[in-house]
């Protein structure tokens, strides 16, 4: 045998895995999960105020949803989170751009960014608070500082990662200095910018959390902390599962816009 | 030689941060459609004196003139064709050929005429270049071979006086390299640009060119300038690699790079560990 192995044996380095057998996989290790859960649940080790069994969980997102006011939190925080992660996305990605372009901008922003995104933004609440109040306002700014200096930081990485050969081409080819931005910089960093997106908008749901955990009167946030008020467990269960469900859809979304908007990546 | 295209006149390149300058007032004359082949051991400034005369480096003393007007910066009169990495892998083989046509420089406010020149250009270059097959693929899908044949082909439809080339068929097997000489020579017969080619490659160096300048490093300078008396460009054959006289040519070519290279030390080296492993393995 040798080192490595053949790259469609199983458990080759950097293997090959066919699509069904990845989907198998994937449902497989969400199965476990549950199944992990429910047994801890019903084997009574854990009383179930502290860790309701699925059953109950699902019983409990039916009744939810049934009552219509499921979906009115859903909207409520969606909105947040697209209302914050947008207007970051809409001062990070330019600036983001010229930064990783011009040195100077380089300089000049990011020591400041890089000391700003180490300011908790949690620690930003109160102080959110006493600038725009407990409005929309405060929960799309408490987003916006979350995500805000990453991902213009991350931008600009992404900027920078463009081959100079690609640049001086463009160059030689006559391309003004516009048009090497707009023309070869931008198009080339493009599909690491959409990558950078889709790992903030991780984070603009944590931050959406927190948010409605202080200062909130709707939403999915404001609902589990509701529920802790009157203990039921089952309903933070569902609320922190119907989170983790928007992001893991708003990943696939991304991807799937990747994998439709830059074909010659995925092209071979 | 016919009127000067290139001039390089006490050029000299500093990098900060080295004892030694990469290049030492360097004088070099290209005539108007002529092709100079580069060689030289590794690390003497070849790159450095290519990249002067694009525009991409300014030089720290001396100056450098094409068709008589001092270069300040990278422009369209001077096309680059890198080794690898240029072409814009988001681009289709035609879109990439075409990319100077959406640049301002030119097409400010065209005629339709001359914009349907110069789409009928691009047609025909991706002809010639054997790019019609792949013209909807993206360079990830191409061959190494391929994709240089695209470079070219991008650099040509920008209509450039001079052409600069930097190692390009450097990432090239033997086959393929060959296949590309002769389409650069025929090419050329079309084509009359004047061309820097910079190469490893001697035998390269002599089939392609009239001139082969023979560049000493430590600092960069002139070393040997050679005009081998071969057949003229257009009328090369693969066979001439193999004619006495050619041979002759690349020996020379050849002694002269070894004599300024300083590989002779490693030789030294190479003794002492013969005898450290003669040590570690006492049998
Ligand atoms: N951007 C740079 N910054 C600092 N030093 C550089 C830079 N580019 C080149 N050099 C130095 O200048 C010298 C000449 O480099 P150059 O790349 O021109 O050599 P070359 O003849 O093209 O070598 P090779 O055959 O390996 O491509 C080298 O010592 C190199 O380290
Ligand atoms: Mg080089």
């Amino acid at each position: 045998m040798t080192g490595g192995g053949s790259r469609d044996a199983l458990w080759a380095v950097r293997g090959i895995l066919g699509g069904r057998s990845y989907l198998v996989l994937a449902a497989l290790g969400f199965a476990s999960f549950v199944g992990g859960w429910w047994l801890l649940a019903a084997s009574g080790l854990v009383d179930a105020v502290f860790l309701p069994a699925p059953d109950a969980v699902a019983r409990r997102w039916y009744a939810w949803f049934s009552d219509g006011s499921l979906l009115v939190d859903v909207r409520v925080s969606l909105g947040r989170v697209l209302g914050g992660f947008s207007l970051a996305v809409l001062m990070a990605v330019p600036l983001g751009l010229y930064i990783g372009t011009f040195r100077p901008l380089q300089a000049f922003f990011e020591p400041l960014m890089e000391f700003a995104r180490y300011l908790p933004a949690v620690a930003f609440v109160p102080l959110v608070m006493l600038w725009v109040g407990i409005g929309e306002a405060a929960k799309i700014a408490l987003i916006w500082i979350g995500t805000f200096f990453q991902m213009v930081l991350m931008v600009s990485d992404n900027v920078r990662q463009v081959p100079m050969a690609q640049i001086e081409a463009a160059q030689t080819l006559g391309a003004n200095r516009d048009e090497v931005i707009s023309r070869v910089v931008f198009k080339s960093a493009l599909p690491g910018i959409v990558d950078t997106l889709r790992i903030t908008l991780g984070w603009a749901w944590t931050y959406l959390v927190v948010a409605e955990l202080v200062a909130a009167n709707s939403g999915l946030g404001y609902a589990i902390l509701r529920a802790q008020r009157f203990l039921q467990t089952d309903k933070i269960f569902v609320g922190i599962l119907l989170i983790g469900l928007l992001g893991l859809l708003f990943d696939q979304g991304f991807r799937l816009l990747h994998r439709r908007a830059f074909p010659w990546l995925h092209a071979r | 030689m016919s009127a000067p295209c290139i001039q390089v006149e006490g050029v000299a390149k500093h990098w900060p941060g080295q004892a030694q300058p990469a290049l030492a007032a360097l004088d070099l004359e290209i005539g108007e459609g002529e092709f100079v082949a580069l060689v030289g051991a590794s690390g003497c400034g070849k790159s450095t004196l290519l990249r002067l005369v694009a525009g991409l480096e300014t030089p720290s003393a001396g100056r450098i003139r094409v068709d008589g007007e001092v270069v300040r910066g990278p422009g369209r009169d001077r096309a680059v064709v890198f080794q690898d990495y240029s072409l814009y892998p988001w681009l289709r083989v035609h879109e990439n050929v075409s990319f100077c046509l959406a640049l301002r420089a030119h097409f400010g406010p065209a005629s339709l005429a001359e914009v349907e020149a110069a789409v009928a250009r691009a047609h025909a270059l991706l002809e010639l270049m054997g790019l019609d097959a792949v013209r909807d693929h993206y360079p990830s899908q191409l061959s190494g071979g391929m994709r240089q044949r695209v470079a070219i082909a991008r650099a040509l439809l920008a209509r450039p006086r001079v052409l600069l080339m930097d190692e390009p068929f450097g990432a090239l097997d033997a086959q393929t390299r060959e296949v590309m000489h002769e389409l650069l020579l025929r090419l050329f017969q079309i084509e009359h640009h004047t061309i820097l080619f910079v190469t490893h490659d001697v035998e390269e160096a002599i089939y392609l060119a009239d001139r082969v300048v023979v560049l000493a490093p430590g600092p960069g300078r002139i070393d040997s300038i050679h005009v081998p008396v071969l057949p003229p460009p257009g009328e090369r054959r693969p066979e001439l690699k193999l004619a006495p006289e050619f041979l002759r040519y690349k020996q020379l070519v050849l002694e002269r790079i070894r004599a300024t290279s300083g590989v002779r030390h490693d030789l030294d080296k190479l003794d002492h560990l013969a005898e450290l492993s003669r040590r570690a393995r006492p049998d």
